[in-house]
């Protein structure tokens, strides 16, 4: 073992760096289940608090879900704790092909593949199926999952300003050489909870031949009109060729990802994607889970309809109060306060109001784009919103930016 | 050079509305303030290759040297075959 002291001090100087900057990211224990209500210690060894809960990716509300609990019990009685393989040797369960084949229908593609994360899933799917004759072409804001992936594949990458349709088709017409081309997006961007326009994504993709990858992550369950996702809500299911989402969100929240779509793209996965090659199944009781998870959103539209609900009355609640918002149509209602000091302040002034948010910030975002991200969830009710809202109100008074626009806060705090 | 080159990021990275904020020169910083994300860099580099016929070795395209025009402009002029030679 050789840790020189040099080392060490320039990584505690790196360190000390990021607290200078006001951007250390600590964390905060939470002594209860994942739910709207949480019993949070903050700072570490202060006493517990019960807030409500902003920032969870607990969209549906399904995370501490009695039934989804349940499954997960009986699944551990009956097919064990985990697998101690990767799938292809000996940690294929009944219950992972049967997760498989219920995600492929739920989400209305061919066919589909486990991953122990979508982290995963985007990490392995490009170095899968593509080579130096293909190119990527993905919208700015991906998830940088998504990014990973990208380069850690051999085939040329390029990239589109968010959502512009003129310069993706610009790139795509630059790209006509190539043997394959795949327009990558998220659905939902989470960092500013905007949708892609995925019925014009899909129309240039015929146009130009190229395929179309989506990451549903942040609206696998809820979004459309019977939660299938964005590709449902743009009136384009079975027109996605790569479809990569998460269990570990909407979906019960545990963990694993998967790669959902055409039928040779999944089938390559299995025989080359690395992280599913060269890691463990995914637990039995959290396969079983999220089967239960399915049936429910199969079978009921409710807990979409109140997040969809429980959203609305979040947006407008906000913006009437002064706050600037990010517009769109999704649970993650960002709220700009630009500067990443003031993200801070106000995320901690909040808790201290009984409201649980964080403050985002560079590199998770852009510089100068710093915000608090708002993510909304079935469990909430009315009461408590306006009761969150009324502590955004006296927070956003304190620091005197209600009624303020971008360049007012930013005269204010600056950037 | 300059010129085409502040253009081309322009239109490639600049969106409507960051029209507001200050103008971009020569010595803005493009990549160390986040106006060019160093993952949307390659496009930058493929116009360079392909407007003036050169090969940017992947080791001398790194974020300091795509940092600024001016140094974007050294760099290019260092490819660009002598003139009179
Ligand atoms: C768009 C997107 N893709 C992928 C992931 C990663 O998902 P997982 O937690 O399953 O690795 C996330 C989660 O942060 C995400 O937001």
């Amino acid at each position: 073992m050789a840790y020189p002291a040099a080392v060490r001090d320039a990584w505690r100087a790196e360190l000390a760096g990021i607290r200078e900057k006001g951007i250390f990211k600590d964390e905060r224990f939470i002594h209860s289940p994942q739910a709207a209500r949480i019993t949070v210690e903050y700072p570490a060894g202060a006493p517990l608090k019960e807030v409500v809960n902003l920032c969870a990716n607990n969209y549906l509300g399904l995370s501490s879900h009695p039934a989804v609990v349940a499954a997960a019990h009986r699944a551990l009685d009956e097919r064990g704790y985990g697998m101690s393989s990767v799938r292809f040797i000996c940690g294929t369960q009944d219950v992972h092909r049967a997760l498989e084949e219920k995600l492929t229908a739920f989400l209305g593609t061919e066919d589909t593949i486990l991953f122990a994360s979508c982290l995963d899933a985007n990490a392995g799917v490009f170095e899968a199926i593509l080579g130096p004759e293909d190119v990527m072409i993905s919208d700015r804001l991906v998830h940088a999952s998504i990014v990973d992936g990208i380069r850690l594949c051999k085939a040329m990458h390029d990239t589109y300003k968010h959502c512009d349709m003129a310069h993706l088709e610009e790139k795509l017409r630059e790209h006509q050489d190539k043997r394959v081309r795949v327009v990558i997006t998220d659905g939902v961007f989470s960092m500013d909870g905007d949708m892609a326009p995925l019925d014009e994504i899909v129309a240039l993709a015929e146009q130009y031949r190229a395929l179309v990858f989506l990451d549903d992550s942040h609206a696998t369950g809820f979004i459309g009109r019977t939660g299938r996702g964005v590709h449902e809500r743009f009136g384009v299911m079975g027109k996605i060729d790569i479809l990569t989402t998460t269990l570990g969100k909407a979906l019960g929240g545990a963990s694993g990802g998967c790669v959902s779509g055409r039928k040779e793209i999944v089938d390559l996965c299995r025989q080359r994607a690395r992280p599913y090659l060269f890691s463990n199944a995914v637990p039995p009781p959290i396969a079983a889970s999220a089967i239960a998870v399915l049936d429910i959103l199969s079978a009921t539209t409710a807990r979409r309809d109140a997040l969809e609900a429980n959203a609305a009355f979040w947006r407008a609640g906000l913006k009437d109060a002064g706050f600037v918002i990010k517009d769109g149509d999704s649970p993650i209602v960002p709220v700009m306060l630009f500067n990443a000091k003031l993200a801070q302040e106000v995320a901690r002034d909040l808790y201290d109001e009984g409201v649980y948010v964080v403050g985002f910030f560079f590199p998770v975002v852009a510089a100068g784009q710093a915000r608090i991200r708002t993510q909304l969830s079935a469990d909430h009710d009315i009461p408590m919103l306006e009761r969150a809202l009324e502590a955004f109100k006296k927070v956003g008074a304190k620091h005197g930016i209600l009624g303020l626009d971008k360049k007012g806060i930013i005269e204010k705090y600056g950037l | 050079m300059k010129e085409l080159i502040l253009d081309y990021i322009k239109r490639e990275y600049l969106d409507a509305d960051d029209a507001g904020d200050a103008p971009l020169t020569a010595d803005t910083p493009l990549i160390s303030s986040g106006i060019v994300d160093s993952f949307s860099m390659v496009s930058l580099k493929r116009f360079l290759e392909k407007q003036y016929a050169i090969r940017i070795p992947d080791e001398e395209a790194t974020p300091q040297a795509f940092d600024t025009v001016t140094s974007i402009v050294g760099l290019v002029a260092r490819h660009l075959p002598k003139t009179g030679a």
